[in-house]
């Protein structure tokens, strides 16, 4: 065998490495779909009208719910927009200095070592389970992170596309609600714990997992 | 009597003022457990509180709800607030 399916770190990955050894020697693989969380240093939520379901979810809820959002990369997700230098012109309004509200200077991640990786493997057994996949990599970073830096990753690999889609975003549901990861952010207020968001629950309970955290 | 270790995370913890103890205890649930270590007051009282938002996890898996048996020896039962990870 490779790599664990499972890291927690401190030190930052690399997308491009992580990929090249899920794929390693797998010929199979016609798919790889992969998502990053990173750190935002905004903290209060989106205030585009909802253009999907995960927004709308979102915009129901209080600002304060929501200070934290792990950003998709995904080509053509407004998250994605926020992470490039001109996000003065993007559709969620610029960075966070023209806004007026909170900024997150750093932010602590902390986790509970040993269920953690638990967690997370069996949340990997149920994707195998529901989608025909070649390779899964989960990669959580703890410790104190900067705005802008890479939070977690999650790769898969499958044979067509539609499996890899669905099986990484199933697994940042379960991730966010279910593994035993608790983020602290430093802002100019003082430091606070980040609340959990009933949206991450209805994000799992779409996959039929009901499941509560929030 | 049993032997349980208990871990805190997150606010709890820092509610706590520890990371983990070690409790001898005969409560039988983890409902119990939870009445028990409420009714020592203090700092307890405050981080465990009916009413706020407390998620447990024994032996390492999440509890979906407090009704759980405790085992006879050994158990480990987390104290923790909803995940905020991803």
């Amino acid at each position: 065998m490779g790599a664990p399916r499972v890291v927690i770190q401190t030190q930052d990955f690399d997308l491009s490495a992580e990929v090249a050894a899920l794929r390693a020697g797998d010929a199979r693989v016609g798919a790889v779909c992969t998502f990053v969380g990173t750190v935002r240093e905004r903290n209060d939520p989106p205030t585009l009208p909802a253009a999907h379901g995960a927004l709308a979810l979102q915009a129901a809820e209080p600002p304060e719910a929501t200070p934290l959002r792990a950003v998709p990369t995904r080509i053509g997700e407004p998250g994605a927009a926020a992470l490039s230098p001109q996000g003065a012109d993007s559709p969620w309004g610029g960075p966070a200095a023209n806004r007026g509200g909170s900024s997150v200077t750093a932010m602590e991640l902390e986790h509970y070592p040993g269920m953690t990786e638990q967690a997370i493997e069996a949340m990997i057994d149920e994707a195998h389970r529901r989608f025909a996949l070649y390779g899964v990599r989960v990669v959580h970073r703890v410790g104190r992170l900067a705005p802008q830096e890479q939070i977690v990753l999650v790769a898969v690999t499958s044979a067509h596309r539609g499996e890899s889609f669905q099986a990484c975003e199933f697994l940042m549901d379960y991730l966010k609600t279910q593994a035993p990861f608790w983020k602290k952010e430093t802002t100019p207020e003082g430091a606070r714990w980040v609340d959990a968001r009933v949206s991450d629950d209805a994000a799992l309970a779409r996959w039929g997992i009901a499941a509560r955290n929030a | 009597m049993k032997t349980v270790t208990l871990r805190y995370f997150a606010s709890i913890r820092e509610t706590v003022g520890v990371g983990s103890e070690t409790l001898r205890t005969d409560a039988p649930t983890l409902a119990a457990l939870r009445d028990e270590l409420i009714a020592r007051g203090g700092a307890h009282a405050a981080a465990l509180a009916r009413g706020r938002a407390v998620r447990l996890a024994l032996d390492q898996v999440m509890a979906p709800d407090e009704s759980a048996s405790l085992p006879d020896d050994g158990a480990e039962v987390a104290f923790f607030p909803p995940v905020t990870g991803g």
